[in-house]
């Protein structure tokens, strides 16, 4: 018999669609009966209090936390997010439900061990509830008690070999795509250039020493399916320099139609035979295609590397095999000036396992340096970059301005020259004018 | 309850203290086929909506199968999803960037066992645990942030909205039948956790009231200067109240210039500003984060306000149903949401899917707003 009456939130359990209602409800009936006599360390009845205040909340049309309190592990900043309920006589099991942000592995593979290992110790420490995943990648353990935080990082950390992620004004905990693990796309390694950096930046993740959250994602290729672009204060997004490989064998399956354009997924639809020329030359963004007497020619110099051509004709055509990687700064959500993607910093850079990520970490550390030194209290790189204009962060990071750090050049002749641009300065004799001209 | 100790001692916390050791490594995790394969792959292809195929340059494959979960998961269902691994994936199993699952086996032959196996599994009240889908030109899983179940800002909840869209959007999670692949987001607040701001649709929690004022507690629970530096608009200003004979420090919002971002409310508890009639959905439209064919777009206010109708949202969910309808029926192959309206023009997009377009539609928040006015002769009646 569920402990709180959820007459709202019953009505989330029909329909095809998983159910966290009805997996919120097992777990809650789990507790209670306890089968396998877990000393649970905090009330047994969280997660029903939980389904109580969700749907006191769904009456209300209002939510029921209160602001993060103080919480954390000795020597962190981050990976903590306190949370008390504003209701807490009402729904006593959850009158202190904080979160812990558990780092998450590279690419989010997992071998079921250490998930049961996770489970046992989010079961007997926390609330059973996760989100796999955050919206930053991390796991998220749901719902626990202050008491428990120094319990559950000891465990994670000597059982589990096992770190809490970043939150608070620090570097938030990297997140990376499938990379090369299983995709033909990736011009980099996703996964060892994020873990990498990961680990080397340890002490940045968590302890807050920024002026606010900073993001780092890797996507292996401009399909950008971590969103890095649009999601990270630095994205590194794979690309290439070289030509796009073309096995001409299967461009010709594809004209012919023995194999299904974009990986089959349009299987859903009858949309006719493919077309190379709708489908492909014709998408092209910069036109520097064409397909003639059997043969596709592409004009590498002017590509711009979109991906079109590859997505759908993946069996013919491969990214070149000298992959590196575009850095673009300053992406965050809209919160407050408004949405900002990511700016194209470093067109290409080599990503060397060997020199330990060198090249990119110069191009990292500077920018760190220039935002902690200029960058008010809550002011996110991006609008660090609006208040001080692009020309400053060339300047921080030592890097010579290009066609390819602009869509259009700037509409006003609103220079701000610097004095030494200028022949002679910016001091001026006035008597010397005025010998010139008379008053 | 007794308390149990990890081995932790509180006395001497850096006693034995194991710090900054980081994820595990992504390669502790990978299945035999991942490993051996890696950097060698040649190809894939989707072999039935949430199957895929990828083919190596040794020769091997790696079937996937891919199936629709709640990001809010609790430890049982994360037992079962092991079990399933351990009996089919010899127990690997992984997540992807939009809280799908997905189940990798090295051979064809274990792939239709492992379907029917997920497929059969309902919750007791009937919902699929785990609907195999979310591939190609489709709609795949929604990513989401906390919403009510959480967190202290919400303008709306999360969890519930997504089940509810997704139980509408469901056949489209299991076909490919779309002109590209159609990614629905929600964020339930501006703060947009869930990065919602490019997404080919996107439920955005949003609030209407300027915040309350809680004069009596405000000095002695927040910083004032702080309170005021937070808000994006100068809408905060400093100010002395007279409450039960005693001059109190607190603040005044000037309400017209407040846009609702609840960034002070943030950085000071005094300043609540939720609301049942205020709070509400915003729907936006049209934006895409790859880089193929054109450049990454933001998405834009397509409804500027929808309520709160816990809890299914119908509002919300019959006009995003609308929008993918009239997407699919008109947009070229290959052509995102956004890449269609600008083809067709925004003033066909609201007439093709009957919606209103009111004066919130216009931008008027800084500079950005005057590049999203029209400043050419070139329009449509």
């Amino acid at each position: 018999m569920a402990k709180n009456k959820t007459p709202l939130l019953d009505q989330l359990e029909s329909g095809p669609w998983p159910s966290f209602v009805s997996d919120m409800k097992q777990q809650a009936e789990a507790r209670a009966k306890n089968e396998n006599n877990v000393e649970y360390q905090i009330p047994v009845d969280v997660v029903d209090d939980l389904l109580g205040v969700l749907e006191l909340s769904y009456v209300d049309g209002e939510t029921h936390w209160k602001h993060g309190g103080i919480v954390g592990v000795f020597g962190y900043g981050g990976g903590v997010i306190g949370r008390y309920c504003d209701q807490p006589e009402m729904f006593p099991g959850v009158a202190h439900f904080h979160t812990m942000r558990v780092a998450q592995p590279g690419g989010k593979f997992y071998k079921t061990d250490y998930l049961r290992q996770l489970c046992d110790l989010w079961d007997f420490r926390g609330s059973g509830l996760t989100n796999m995943h955050g919206s930053t990648g991390d796991i998220i353990l749901l719902g626990t008690t202050t008491p428990q935080l120094e319990e559950i990082f000891f465990e994670l950390t000597h059982k589990m070999d096992q770190d809490l992620g970043g939150s608070g004004s620090n570097l938030r905990t990297p997140a990376d795509c499938i990379g090369q693990a299983r995709c033909e796309w990736a011009c980099y390694d996703t996964q060892d250039l994020c873990y990498q950096l990961t680990i080397d930046y340890q002490d940045e993740l968590h302890r807050p020493a920024f002026p606010y959250k900073f993001k780092f994602k890797f996507d292996g290729c401009p399909n950008c399916c971590v969103a890095s672009i649009a999601r990270a204060d630095m994205a590194f997004v794979g690309t290439w320099k070289d030509d796009i490989r073309i096995d001409q064998d299967a461009v010709k399956a594809y004209v012919e139609g023995d194999v299904k354009p974009n990986g089959n997924a349009h299987a859903g639809r009858d949309w006719g035979p493919f077309d190379i020329a709708k489908e492909v030359l014709d998408l092209c963004p910069t036109e520097c295609m064409r397909y003639e007497n059997g043969k596709l020619e592409i004009n590498n110099r002017e590509c711009v590397r979109c991906m079109h051509c590859i997505n759908v004709m993946p069996r013919a055509l491969r990214p070149g095999v000298h992959g590196g990687l575009s850095i673009l700064v300053g992406a965050k959500a809209p919160i407050l000036d408004g949405a900002q993607m990511g700016s194209l910093l470093i067109p290409f850079v080599e990503v060397n396992k060997e020199s330990g990520y060198e090249e990119i970490k110069n191009v990292i550390e500077p920018i760190w340096d220039w935002w902690m030194e200029e960058g008010k209290n809550r002011e996110r790189l991006g609008e660090l970059m609006k208040r001080k204009g692009f020309q400053a962060l060339l300047e921080a990071v030592g890097v010579d301005a290009m066609p390819q750090h602009v869509s259009e050049p700037r509409h006003n002749p609103y220079i701000f020259w610097k004095e030494e641009e200028v022949p002679g300065g910016f001091e001026m004799d006035i008597n010397a004018f005025r010998k010139r001209h008379l008053r | 309850m007794a308390f149990i100790s990890s081995g932790y001692d509180p006395k001497s916390p850096m006693e034995n203290r194991v710090t900054d050791i980081g994820p595990r490594k992504y390669d502790e995790f990978y299945p035999p086929v991942i490993a051996k394969n890696k950097g060698k792959w040649l190809y894939h292809e989707i072999l039935e909506p949430g199957v895929l195929v990828h083919v190596s340059e040794t020769g091997d494959e790696v079937y996937t199968v891919r199936v629709g979960g709640a990001r809010l998961m609790s430890v049982m269902l994360i037992r079962e999803i092991c079990d399933i691994a351990d009996k089919h994936c010899d127990g690997y199993v992984r997540w992807t960037t939009r809280n799908n699952i997905e189940f990798m086996v090295d051979s064809k032959d274990k792939v239709k066992p492992l379907i029917e196996d997920l497929e059969s599994r309902k919750f007791d009240a009937g919902s699929y645990k785990f609907p195999v889908g979310g591939t190609g030109a489709g709609i795949t899983n929604i990513v989401h942030t906390q919403g009510w179940i959480h967190c202290h800002t919400p303008a709306t909840d999360a969890s519930g909205p997504v089940k509810a869209a997704m139980d509408v959007l469901f056949d489209d999670f299991k076909d490919m039948r779309m002109p590209a692949q159609l990614r629905v987001s929600l964020a339930c607040c501006l703060n947009m956790c869930g990065a919602v701001h490019c997404s080919d649709i996107a439920m955005l929690g949003y609030h209407r009231k300027p915040p309350m004022v809680d004069h009596e507690y405000l000095d002695k629970m927040c910083e004032i200067p702080l309170a005021i530096a937070a808000c994006p608009t100068a809408a905060i200003k400093p100010k002395k109240v007279e409450i039960d004979g005693k001059t109190l420090n607190s603040v005044d919002v000037n309400n017209s210039r407040c846009m609702y971002c609840g960034n002070c409310y943030t950085m000071c508890p005094c300043l609540p500003l939720m609301d049942k009639e205020g709070d509400g959905v915003v729907l936006m439209v049209g934006g895409k984060v790859s880089n193929s064919r054109s450049a990454p777009k933001f998405s834009k206010v397509a409804v500027a306000f929808l309520p709160n109708t816990a809890p299914r949202w119908p509002e919300t969910t019959d006009a995003i149903k609308k929008i993918v309808e009239v997407y699919a029926a008109d947009a070229r192959k290959y052509e995102r949401l956004g890449e269609w309206a600008e083809r067709i023009g925004w003033e066909r997009f609201f007439e093709k899917c009957e919606l209103e377009f009111t004066h919130h539609l216009i931008d008027d928040f800084r500079d950005p707003a005057y590049y999203t006015w029209r400043q050419t002769t070139n329009f449509k009646f």
